[in-house]
């Protein structure tokens, strides 16, 4: 059965997305990324080291012919910041993509959603596909998709928290209302947080720390991708309703 | 001339263009974006864009994050 993800026509093979961020090394990294099955890795913009040529760069292990390559405005504490990273972050890469981060507040790395906003429609009048990191906010998410954002990336809890969904209800009103793409962005903790936002009927998960954190960050991927599958699989297969109490599986019929 | 290439005060020779920048520092053109003066320097325009004494150039390329 045909069940891909398109965001303004760029198909992708997988729902799992992964940050490339935390790893030990570019090894580990590529290793990683490869089990994870994940065909969208998002990195940061940062100066060049220009006194270490020798230093490797992350793209001799990441084939941006074999992965969508999905920059990041992380660190960006203002609207101007987040600008100036989308223009410098589509120069350098080969794309419009662009996970689109105005950070708010230091401790928690919120959303500050009001610059969000702004940046989203500056952005999407300049041509790029934004992908906004928001709050599960369901009014945010709306207006986000008012303002061109191609697609809508609320957080399931604070980024590198590991507190897996927080407000699944939540999550569940930016869904139903939802006329893009929903991809749950950070706050994923372990397989099981992936196949419930999965489970949710969400489109996708981005997640980073919980596989470059973990103790064995390439049996994680792993974990992470038949998470996404399965609970992608049980969305669309359709789940039983709660109940109280039971109902036998076995028939009473033919009993002694 | 003096340069502040991404933030560190730097003596190059004068009528340096972007490009040339990029082959003195041994950086591959094709990964980085270059901003001169807060103003971006498309790839088109490495080879012809000259800097000037004072300049502030950025060079930035993508690293691991998530």
């Amino acid at each position: 059965m045909e069940d891909k993800l398109v965001i303004r026509g760029i198909e992708f093979k997988s729902r799992l997305w992964v940050g490339t961020g935390k790893y030990r090394n570019f090894e580990e990294t590529a290793r990683a990324i490869e089990a994870s099955g994940a065909d969208v890795v998002t990195v940061a913009v940062r100066r060049t080291n220009i006194f270490n040529r020798d230093s490797e760069n992350l793209l001799d292990y990441i084939d941006p012919r074999k992965y969508k390559i999905l920059p990041n405005t992380a660190g960006c504490y203002t609207v101007e910041d987040a600008l100036r990273y989308s223009r410098l972050a589509r120069e350098a890469g080969v794309s419009d993509l662009i996970k689109l981060e105005v950070i708010g507040d230091e401790k928690t790395l919120f959303p500050d959603t009001p610059g969000l906003l702004k940046a989203t429609e500056i952005l999407a009048k300049e041509g790029f596909i934004v992908l906004p990191y928001t709050n599960d906010d369901p009014v945010m998410a709306r207006r986000l998709v008012d303002a061109g954002a191609a697609a809508v990336m609320p957080l399931a809890a604070p980024i590198g928290s590991g507190l897996g969904i927080r407000n699944p209800y939540n999550i569940k009103i930016i869904l139903e209302q939802a006329t893009t793409p929903v991809i749950v962005d950070a706050g994923v903790g372990t397989a099981s947080d992936a196949a419930v936002a999965m489970e949710l009927g969400c489109d996708a998960v981005l997640l980073n720390t919980a596989i470059a954190g973990a103790d064995d960050p390439v049996a994680m991927a792993m974990a992470m991708k038949h998470a996404v599958i399965a609970g992608r699989l049980a969305y669309r297969a359709g789940r039983i309703p709660r109940k109280l109490y039971a109902t036998a599986s076995s028939p009473i019929e033919g009993m002694l | 001339m003096k340069l502040t290439i991404n933030g560190n005060g730097t003596e190059v020779k004068d009528g340096l263009t972007v490009k040339g920048l990029l082959e003195c520092l041994e950086i591959e053109p094709a990964r980085v974006a270059v901003e001169v003066n807060l103003r971006i320097i498309r790839k088109d325009d490495f080879h012809t864009h000259e800097l000037k004494d004072g300049d502030s150039v950025e060079i930035v390329n993508f690293v691991g994050g998530g």
